[in-house]
């Protein structure tokens, strides 16, 4: 956010353009509102889910220009202009991304709070560090707590994803890049 | 009771310039938000005092890392992630690499600042001891001007910092001299993951000719914030590194310090701890001192 023309008020309300999963979305609310309840109420994308509320349990992760976030820690006014990626975003026209896949097929799912945070969390690790050992698995979702599985079966889904997509992401370039890596993730079985 | 989003107001006057007049247009009145991983935390608890917020998030000049041969100048507002990712503080500041990986998770790590860390002032900030081993210096800017005060001067007491009222903490300086030094970090928490410290140590030294040149111990969660072991460190320098030695740091350290009781720990297991961690500091110098 380093357009200087925006400075904005919040008894003003300001105009806050982001893009969310590929669709540019303006909301007017107080720029202090997190992320979180904006992406709940305003633009009904239920799926990130809150947990603790302070950045300890990772339920409410979503990408934001290519970094992993706790939405219930940013500010919305701080998302302006910004790429954002949530659950929602993950799978294609229908086509489950592999991650869900292989959450779905092992198991990684159980009362499910956890799970959109899981995802977002294991997306942004493919996608710095494509071929992951479980050491990495660990730490990439060491901000994520699960209360149901007792994490083996999610880590086990995010090694069994990342075999899935290796097989094709082994041959395409991994940029970084939030928009990119969605494309580049192939949704073929 | 949860915050109220419409009871705050937050701007982004965008560059650094035009925040650095608006805090000294109303000094002590705007609080900076950068990563928000405190100030969100406050704010959803209903705990956020400060009704008026200026943004620090964005601003390039703030979250630079510039090198130079003699040292390394971090931004502000570089986020722990960017310090892991940065090739020179691996390579010269293991210590610094080591405790921004300690910062939470990596979520919080993307968005948490070196300088948050240090004007939240936590007495546990994971951050700090390694800046006190390292002799870091803090940069503050404001519209009067730039001035540098040392790490270790820069908390005045509990969650207080010698910031004015119309500064911003600019960046931090390192000094690129250590590698030479035996250099030493350690965390002990409840977990390795998402802990806050019961105690930690970060130590440099230098050993010539069997006894101890130059040393720096700083300490995390031993006092009301952040800071150097002044009283064991001189009880250290100049010394061959014996059992005496040893002994006679051990009882400075449990001198100088007075940890609390709080929720994540005791006193007495505190003390007991950062005596062992300057134990293995000191036996680690050792070792190395016999090798050269």
């Amino acid at each position: 956010m380093s357009k200087g023309e925006r400075a904005t008020r919040s008894e003003q309300c300001p105009a806050i353009t982001f893009n969310v999963n590929g669709e540019i979305r303006i909301v007017n609310v107080p720029p202090m509102k997190r992320l979180l309840d904006v992406l709940r109420e305003d633009l009904h994308l239920t799926g990130t889910k809150e947990g603790c509320g302070e950045g300890e349990c990772g339920s409410c992760s979503v990408r934001m220009n290519g970094e992993l976030v706790n939405s219930c820690l940013v500010p919305v006014l701080q998302a302006e202009g910004a790429e954002i990626q949530t659950v929602e975003g993950l799978a294609l026209h229908g086509d489950l991304h592999p991650l869900q896949k292989a959450f779905l097929e092992h198991g990684g799912a159980q009362c499910g709070i956890c799970t959109p945070g899981m995802l977002m969390a294991a997306a942004q690790l493919l996608d710095q560090n494509p071929h992951p050992g479980i050491v990495q698995i660990r730490e990439a979702l060491a901000g994520n707590l699960c209360r149901c599985t007792g994490f083996i079966r999610i880590f086990e889904s995010v090694a069994e994803a990342t075999k899935l997509a290796n097989a094709h992401l082994a041959t395409e370039s991994t940029s970084g890049q939030l928009r990119d890596a969605r494309r580049e993730v192939p949704h073929a079985r | 009771m949860r915050g109220n989003a419409a009871t705050h107001d937050l701007i982004a006057p965008g560059e650094l310039g035009a925040v650095l007049e608006l805090l000294a247009a109303e000094p002590g009145v705007w609080t900076p938000i950068a990563g928000g991983t405190e100030l969100m935390v406050a704010f959803a608890a209903g705990r956020l005092t400060a009704p008026k917020l200026v943004n620090l998030w964005g601003i390039p000049d703030l979250r630079a890392i510039e090198v130079t041969p003699q040292s390394v100048v971090i931004g502000a507002a570089a986020t722990f992630l960017d310090l892991r990712r940065h090739a020179v503080i691996a390579s010269d500041l293991p210590l610094l690499a080591k405790a921004a990986s300690w910062i939470g998770s990596i979520a919080n790590q993307g968005r948490a600042t070196l300088g948050g860390n240090l004007v939240n002032g936590s007495p546990a900030a994971d951050s700090s001891p390694a800046l006190l081993a390292y002799d870091a210096e803090i940069e503050m800017i404001s519209v009067r001007g730039r001035r540098r005060v040392p790490y270790s001067a820069f908390h005045t007491a509990y969650k207080c910092n010698c910031l004015a009222p119309d500064e911003l903490l600019y960046s931090i300086h390192i000094p690129r001299r250590f590698a030479q030094h035996t250099q030493y970090l350690r965390k002990v928490g409840t977990r390795r993951a998402m802990a806050i410290a019961k105690v930690a140590l970060g130590a440099t030294a230098l050993v010539e000719n069997g006894v101890i040149r130059e040393i720096r111990l700083g300490a995390a969660s031993l006092a009301p914030f952040p800071m150097r072991l002044l009283q064991t460190e001189t009880a250290l320098l100049g010394q061959p590194i014996s059992r005496d030695t040893i002994q006679s740091a051990r009882r400075a350290l449990l001198t100088e310090m007075k940890p609390i009781d709080d929720i994540r720990s005791t006193a007495e297991y505190r003390l007991r701890v950062a005596a062992n961690l300057l134990d293995e500091f000191l036996l680690q110098l050792r070792h190395r001192g016999s090798e050269t």
